[in-house]
């Protein structure tokens, strides 16, 4: 379980991206973390991951406060940036450098899933292109099985064949035990993988919910236009 | 794959596996894909297939063998023509005389249309 408890950040001492802001991740399943541009959700990843940490309130992982990154908590928590660099060797010594790191590693998950998107473990991570790169990262977290997954805008940079490729490697390596967060704008892309939405706002979670259908499909688009107008007219009265 | 609309994509997907046993390609007595193999074909959460196999479980067209996953029921593909035989004349039917009224569309014209029809 991931506990927020009323924190506040900001990246600078006049402005809070975060305010008084709680939120818990139950755990188990995909949850769909959605909001308004510069409401905080990736300063929220970083924040679980313990590389940001708020001037006031805590962030708990399991019980385990964020900010000192202990190795029990490390080993069971993994992000995926929405843009990062990679080291220049092949894929294969990568996953070496990792692998002591987390001890429930999957080679063989790491298998399935880089044959989910048409790649080879021996591929060079130097002179990848952005969507390449992004493809190998998300693998190799897959195949870290954490207990926690978090993954900010992964499909941001995906062609729009990698994207279908994208939701069945995800749920490739999608077990029980597992939680994945996934911060996007990009909802038509996982709205068929959730099984919780949270739609945050700077200094509250304005819906947080188990995504089950009743008579017709869900339309996450009209509930995160839905939940937030509200929010806006109610902060104009 | 892609969902229409109106219906909740637990039924969309369960008529789809319907369709694929109307095709043959799932033969009544033999084992269906995993809900988590279908999951991942259809690009759905797992859950979501849960629902579908349920909802197909209860209305007798596939059925569950402990330990060994879901087979396909004797008698599916007669059971499911045999509802979307009810449905067409409860349903579609109706809905196609209404428009055949207001375009003033004979039954003689929509007869002599579907004997030209090569889907016939």
């Amino acid at each position: 379980m991931i506990t927020v408890n009323d924190i506040t950040f900001g990246y600078n001492r006049h402005h809070a991206v975060l305010k008084d802001f709680s939120l818990d991740f139950q755990g188990g399943g995909v949850y769909g973390l959605l909001g308004k541009n510069g409401t905080g959700k990736s300063t929220l990843l970083y924040l679980i991951m313990g590389l940001l940490r708020p001037s006031s309130g805590s962030v708990q992982v399991d019980g385990m406060e964020a900010a000192k990154r202990l190795p029990e908590m490390m080993k069971e928590l993994f992000i995926v940036p929405e843009e990062y660099d990679v080291p220049h060797i092949t894929l294969r010594e990568y996953a070496r450098v990792l692998k002591p790191f987390y001890p429930n590693f999957s080679d063989e998950l790491l298998h399935r899933c880089l044959d989910g998107f048409d790649m080879s473990p021996e591929v060079h991570l130097g002179g990848l292109s952005m969507g390449q790169k992004k493809k190998v990262y998300m693998c190799l977290a897959l195949a870290t099985n954490t207990r926690y997954l978090l993954m900010d805008e992964p499909t941001n940079g995906l062609d729009i064949l990698s994207k279908s490729q994208f939701r069945r490697v995800l749920l490739e390596g999608m077990t029980e035990e597992k939680t994945i967060i996934i911060s996007t704008h990009q909802v038509h892309d996982v709205e068929r993988l959730l099984d919780h939405v949270t739609i945050i706002d700077r200094n509250c979670v304005l819906l947080q919910q188990p995504l089950v259908e009743e008579t017709e499909p869900i339309n996450l688009e009209e509930l995160f236009i839905k939940t937030t107008d509200i929010r806006n007219r109610t902060a104009n009265l | 794959m892609t969902f229409k609309e109106q219906n909740p994509i637990y039924i969309q997907i369960a008529e789809r596996i319907c369709d694929e046993i109307l095709e043959g390609r799932y033969p009544e007595g033999e084992r269906l894909p995993s809900v988590r193999e279908y999951a991942i074909q259809v690009e759905v959460n797992v859950n979501t297939l849960v629902r579908s196999y349920d909802w197909l479980s209860q209305n007798d067209i596939i059925f569950n063998r402990r330990g060994l996953g879901y087979f396909v029921s004797v008698g599916a593909a007669e059971h499911i023509r045999e509802a979307r035989r009810k449905e067409f004349f409860q349903q579609r039917l109706p809905e196609m005389l209404q428009t055949m009224q207001s375009l003033g569309i004979s039954l003689q014209e929509v007869e002599r249309a579907a004997t030209v029809n090569p889907a016939l």
